[in-house]
């Protein structure tokens, strides 16, 4: 064996290790805190195994996307909810736990079936386009996939919008979930010198 | 474009005549540019804190360092031994593991953005194909580690202060990289080498700053913000938040902010000089005076010339751009959090956009002049 491919075997083992070990530590650690940490680590070396398969383009667009964007959202989510209580105890947590165990079994053995009954088309290292392949995203971005890339920026509009209108409750005077009337103090609080007050 | 110094050629080459296989030169190879490209960041940020202290002296009408040794150079590295003795605590209630980790994912993707700084045609660790792509991609991983030490460190100044840098380079990021954008939009490629190329038509005429002014400034208005830079240092706020995430902080925990902030603050000074200054090229072509000096551009030592010149160029341009860095800290004042939210978001976004926008249209209206 060359050096390159030990090389390559080293770092996929390693990269396919964390991948697993962490993804198994975002569901099971109990301080969610962790798990946002770990799941950061899992989108990391997920870029890992891209740049592996000499795709560098998408490994840095996943870095970007997943880890500069999405999990920092997650992070800040958590980090900027203040509430201090205790959550309630849940029932039957353990047969909870057996269901929820078992049908994460069955769709990993499905998965193992697909893979193996697949006739993968390995295609031969020479074949590799591996700098180009930014331009050949590029160019199926503009042609063949045209459509599915405009209806995603149209999905990711509206749920801009939506978060727009969500977050500033003073556009609506209902609000959405109950059908009450919005409470327009809770959002313009007018300031009282509680100093004066007190005495 | 001819191929200048071929160090690694010629290295492989030598070890070959050694008898050893290609692959082993290779791999014996492979440290070399990394620890030159890791000593040369350290040793800047030595130059930047100097530079810091002896400017801030000036700008504060003080004489600043001046006993250890001469013009007090050997000063930051007095500081830095400091920092390397001092003892390393975790507090008690911290969270030990986040806590140690966070420091480490600030200054790693730092300096593995030095991967692409080119400062030669071949003088670079790694001519990737997604180029400053990769930077972009790496400076995002930041805000995850400033989240994390500010969270560990258990402190309420330390939590606002990881939030707020965070927020804010969330950001500075979206205008960033589209000023960027318009830059690759006229080069036709990521690579940092073809960006250097592309401005080494007419010599300083054919920089990106003349084609691309309002990205210039979004670029340099945004990589202030991403280092944290006064006027937009509020993460570390001095009379609001102590030191902001670095309160909890002390040695050489402390001391990988305080090298991540100046390497951060170098590799964007050199980023712009990439982009926008021509890289390593000469005001006047380097071609142009070969021609009017009568010399072959061919020859070995000329080429070990003409190289030298392009890292003391790259390095200059950078330094002046450090030097107005420098200046603004000491003479502006920081601005508050919604006024930098307000600049980001309302201001910096839409004019990048309308920027993008517009080098498309040039490009298709003028193509000899912005890349065709």
């Amino acid at each position: 064996m060359s050096i390159a491919v030990t090389t390559q075997l080293i770092c996929f083992s390693i990269l396919s290790l964390v991948v697993i070990i962490g993804a198994l530590g975002v569901v099971l650690l109990e301080s969610i805190v962790y798990s946002a940490f770990l799941l950061c680590g899992v989108f990391l070396s997920v870029a890992g195994l891209y740049l592996l398969l000499n795709a560098s383009f998408v490994a840095a667009a996943q870095v970007l996307v997943y880890v500069g964007a999405v999990n920092v959202l997650i992070i800040f989510a958590i980090m900027l909810v203040n509430k201090k209580e205790d959550l309630k105890p849940i029932e039957n947590l353990n047969s909870r736990r057996i269901i929820s165990t078992s049908i994460c079994l069955t769709l990993l053995s499905l998965l193992i079936r697909v893979d193996l009954s697949t006739v993968w088309i390995i295609a031969s290292p020479n074949s590799s386009i591996g700098e180009e392949s930014t331009y050949r995203i590029g160019e199926h971005l503009f042609s063949d996939y045209l459509l599915p890339f405009e209806v995603a920026s149209v999905l990711l509009l509206m749920a801009m919008i939506g978060a727009i209108v969500l977050a500033r409750k003073d556009v609506m005077n209902q609000d959405i979930s109950t059908g009450l009337p919005v409470d327009q103090e809770l959002i313009e609080k007018t300031k009282e010198p509680f100093l004066i007050n007190k005495n | 474009m001819e191929n200048g110094l071929d160090l690694e050629y010629i290295f492989n080459e030598f070890l070959k005549g050694l008898g050893l296989s290609s692959e082993i030169a290779h791999i014996i190879w492979l440290p070399f540019p990394m620890l030159l490209v890791l000593v040369s960041a350290v040793v800047g940020v030595l130059v930047t804190v100097w530079l810091e202290r002896k400017i801030s002296a000036a700008a504060q009408q003080r004489i600043g360092p001046e006993y250890a040794g001469a013009l007090g150079v050997l000063q930051p590295i007095a500081d830095g031994l400091k920092l390397l003795v001092k003892e390393d605590i975790i507090p008690a209630k911290a969270d030990s593991i986040l806590f140690t980790a966070g420091p480490i994912l600030v200054l790693v993707p730092v300096i593995l953005s030095w991967l692409i700084v080119p400062f030669g045609q071949d003088l670079l660790i790694s001519n990737v194909g997604i180029g400053i792509f990769l930077w972009i991609a790496l400076s995002s991983i930041q805000p995850i580690g400033l989240l994390m030490s500010g969270y560990a460190s258990n402190n309420k100044y330390s939590l606002l202060g990881g939030l707020r840098a965070a927020a804010q380079s969330i950001s500075y990021e979206i205008p960033l990289a589209l000023s960027v954008l318009a830059i690759v939009l006229m080069t036709n490629s990521l690579s940092t080498i073809d960006i250097v190329n592309q401005q080494s038509g007419a010599g300083i005429l054919s920089w990106n700053i003349w084609r691309q002014p309002i990205g210039f400034i979004i670029f340099w208005i945004c990589a202030l913000a991403e280092c944290e830079r006064l006027p937009f240092d509020l993460p570390e706020a001095e009379e609001e938040l102590v030191a902001g995430y670095q309160t909890e902080y002390a040695g050489m925990k402390f001391a990988l902010f305080y090298l991540g902030s100046y390497i951060n603050l170098i590799l964007s000074a050199l980023l712009v000089s990439i982009l926008y200054l021509g890289g390593w090229a000469l005001p006047i072509p380097v071609e142009i005076i070969a021609k009017f000096l009568n010399i072959p551009l061919n020859a070995p030592l000329i080429q070990v010339f003409t190289a030298s010149i392009g890292i003391i160029m790259t390095v200059l341009k950078a330094y002046i751009l450090v030097f107005i860095a420098i200046l603004l800290r000491w003479t502006t004042p920081r601005v508050r959090i919604d006024q930098l939210l307000d600049l980001g978001w309302k201001f910096l976004l839409p004019i990048s956009l309308a920027n993008l926008l517009l080098t498309a249209g040039l490009k298709l209206a003028f193509p000899q002049f912005f890349g065709g």
